[in-house]
């Protein structure tokens, strides 16, 4: 079986944003940019698979961006993915564009089951997975913390608010991975080695005109620092009358 | 003829859920502005509170039946919202960014060439036109944006938008179409209701435990306050990978983003990934022994002392103004 996992490269978590002067994009300087958290996931499952699967199985990385983003599928092809693709973009592309040069390339690989991470944590717009797999008409189940898939039947547990839906779909499909899937492998430095050989194929994404158009991008309003009310139990009672009285949450 | 703004409700269990009549209000008052009319369409098979809606001030609402159709199915779902919005030739379509919302959204953007503006914190028109604002960068930055395609989807941060119930009286129109044999290929076949807990994310206030509570333990301190508020229990990433709480409970870049009315972090430093996911919070209170820690900078009401001793007296003092 083919699988996919598309892996976005996204600046460390901990990283301050700094917007750049065109006010669209954040300041690259300083920031450090690592494979987002959700797609070691989507890895991790899939290579899973692969080893599931058996015989001329494979898993290809593919990331839509600029040459940076090789990075990232380098780090996928140390954890064990088999080949990379870059498809290659320097210009900004909200979800859909992505989704589109993604979807053609799936279609393009034969791939039957494909894994998004839950949200890219740089635009955090977490539905890239679900227009990826309409644009292939593919199942879709996202936000996946366990997953069985047994012949082309699948069942996945998804996090929704309150609980977990147990879904059914059949292959081909997408799964968008939540933390609580699996526990990514570390790159053995066995894997490092191997990955500096395994081949990044590079692609000009077809152009395509985004649906939406950034205006600006702005830092939030800085929040009035509140009060330290003390330092022990004492002022709990205002602090009661207070949230009663003033905020009136309670 | 005015185009048409569609707001997709919410239902569980037969039910519409809380964040379905901040869809329905925030759809009336953009219809308002931008002079479109208004409807709404929800699926499922009988609900309860449908009737409720008339509240909201929303006249025109369509109800798609089937008994196969109480539990979400994506492919089903699809199909009828998409088909309807090519026959009523809906110009925006506004969804609550719940796990319901942001799985159908996108599926139905996709099917109609649709611009998908997520998890918008504020809509605005201006020169007839709509603008959007949503936080990026896990909150550290807002990113206004507008659509350029002909068809828009929106979803709106559940608890950001508030439901207003409408002064004057409009009449509903509730009209229920039969669904026959929907495409039930991928569909939810059971729902796992986490034992009776409130969650995080749909909770009006959290109190969120960290790693200053030393011991899983002493979670039923945060326990007892959450009782005490009505309230749900959050907790920080530390104390989720030490296996102290569920990962259900994470508030965080890696875990939910919410949004309530009052959020108080127990024992909790406010690292930046924490705050991502709980800076939007109307009201914040902090109870941290270190003056310094960052979450301080965040908080509206703080308390520099130790939660040993802080957290059995707020509990105190919360029942008494509660009886
Ligand atoms: C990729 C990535 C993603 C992450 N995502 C998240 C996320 O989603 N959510 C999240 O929360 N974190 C996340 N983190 C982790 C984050 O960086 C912090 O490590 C974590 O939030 C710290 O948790 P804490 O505040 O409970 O613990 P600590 O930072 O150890 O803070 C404990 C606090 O308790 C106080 N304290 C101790 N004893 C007492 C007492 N008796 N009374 C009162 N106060 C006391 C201390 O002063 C201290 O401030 C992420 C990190 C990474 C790298
Ligand atoms: N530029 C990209 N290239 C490849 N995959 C991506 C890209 N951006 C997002 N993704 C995938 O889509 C998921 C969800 O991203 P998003 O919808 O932006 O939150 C990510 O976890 C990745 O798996």
């Amino acid at each position: 079986m083919k699988i996919a996992v598309c892996i976005s490269h996204v600046p460390d978590t901990a990283t301050k944003i700094n917007i750049a002067k065109d006010e669209k994009t954040i300041d690259p300087n300083g920031v450090t940019y690592i494979i987002n958290p959700y797609d070691e996931f989507a890895v991790e499952e899939a290579l899973k698979m692969k080893e599931k699967f058996g015989g001329d199985s494979e898993v290809i990385a593919i990331s839509v961006g600029g040459d940076n983003n090789k990075e990232t599928i380098r780090k996928a092809l140390a954890m064990g993915v088999d080949r990379g693709i870059l498809l290659k973009d320097e210009n900004f592309r909200d979800s859909f564009g992505i989704a589109k040069a993604l979807s053609d390339e799936i279609k393009i690989q034969g791939c039957t089951l494909v894994f998004f991470g839950k949200q890219s944590v740089d635009y955090d717009n977490a539905i890239t997975g679900q227009l990826t797999a309409s644009m292939l008409g593919y199942s879709c189940i996202a936000v996946v913390v366990n997953l069985k898939i047994d012949g082309d039947k699948i069942i996945a547990e998804r996090e929704i608010e309150g609980g977990k839906e147990v879904v059914e779909a059949k292959l081909p499909a997408v799964i968008t991975a939540q933390k609580g899937l699996n526990e990514p492998r570390y790159a053995s430095l066995k894997g490092i080695m191997a990955a500096k050989k395994k081949i990044i194929e590079e692609k000009q994404a077809a152009s395509f005109e985004s649906l939406t158009e950034v205006i600006r991008l702005k830092k939030p309003a800085p929040k009035k620092p509140g009060r330290i009310l003390g330092t022990d139990s004492s002022v709990v009672p205002e602090l009661v009358k207070l949230l009663h009285e003033e905020a009136k949450v309670i | 003829m005015a185009k048409t703004i569609l707001a997709v409700l919410e239902q569980r269990e037969n039910k519409l859920k809380k964040s379905a009549y901040e869809v329905v209000t925030t759809a009336v008052s953009l219809s308002k502005q931008l002079n479109l009319n208004a409807k709404a369409v929800v699926i499922g098979n009988d609900i309860g509170n449908l009737d409720e809606i008339v509240k909201y001030g929303m006249g025109d609402i369509t109800h798609f039946k089937n008994g196969d159709l109480a539990n979400y199915s994506s492919t089903a779902y699809t199909d009828i919202v998409t088909g309807f919005v090519k026959e009523i030739e809906a110009e925006y379509i506004l969804f609550s960014d719940t796990a319901f919302g942001k799985d159908l959204a996108p599926r139905v953007a996709a099917k109609l060439n649709a611009g998908c503006l997520i998890d918008c914190v504020h809509l605005e028109v201006s020169d007839g036109n709509l603008v959007a604002t949503r936080p990026v960068y896990a909150g550290k930055a807002l990113m206004e944006l507008k659509p350029k395609s002909e068809i828009k989807v929106i979803t709106i941060r559940p608890n950001v938008f508030k439901a207003h119930s409408s002064e004057n009286n409009v009449i509903t129109n509730i009209v229920t179409k039969e669904v026959t044999s929907p495409d039930l290929s991928t569909r939810v076949i059971e729902f796992k209701k986490s034992e009776g807990k409130l969650d995080v994310a749909e909770a009006d206030i959290i109190v969120s435990g960290g790693r200053g509570l030393k011991d899983p333990e002493n979670f039923k301190l945060i326990e007892d306050l959450a009782e005490a508020l009505g309230a749900a229990v959050g907790a920080s990433r530390a104390v989720v990978d030490a296996g102290w709480r569920s990962h259900r409970e994470q508030v965080g870049q890696t875990g939910k983003t919410v949004s309530p009315s009052l959020y108080i972090a127990c024992g909790i430093s406010g690292a930046i990934q924490h705050l991502a996911g709980m800076s939007s919070s109307k009201y914040i209170v902090a109870i941290n022994k270190d003056k310094d820690a960052p979450i301080f900078s965040i908080a509206d009401y703080g308390i520099a002392g130790d939660v040993f001793e802080i957290l059995p007296k707020l509990t105190e003092e919360i029942k008494k103004i509660k009886t």
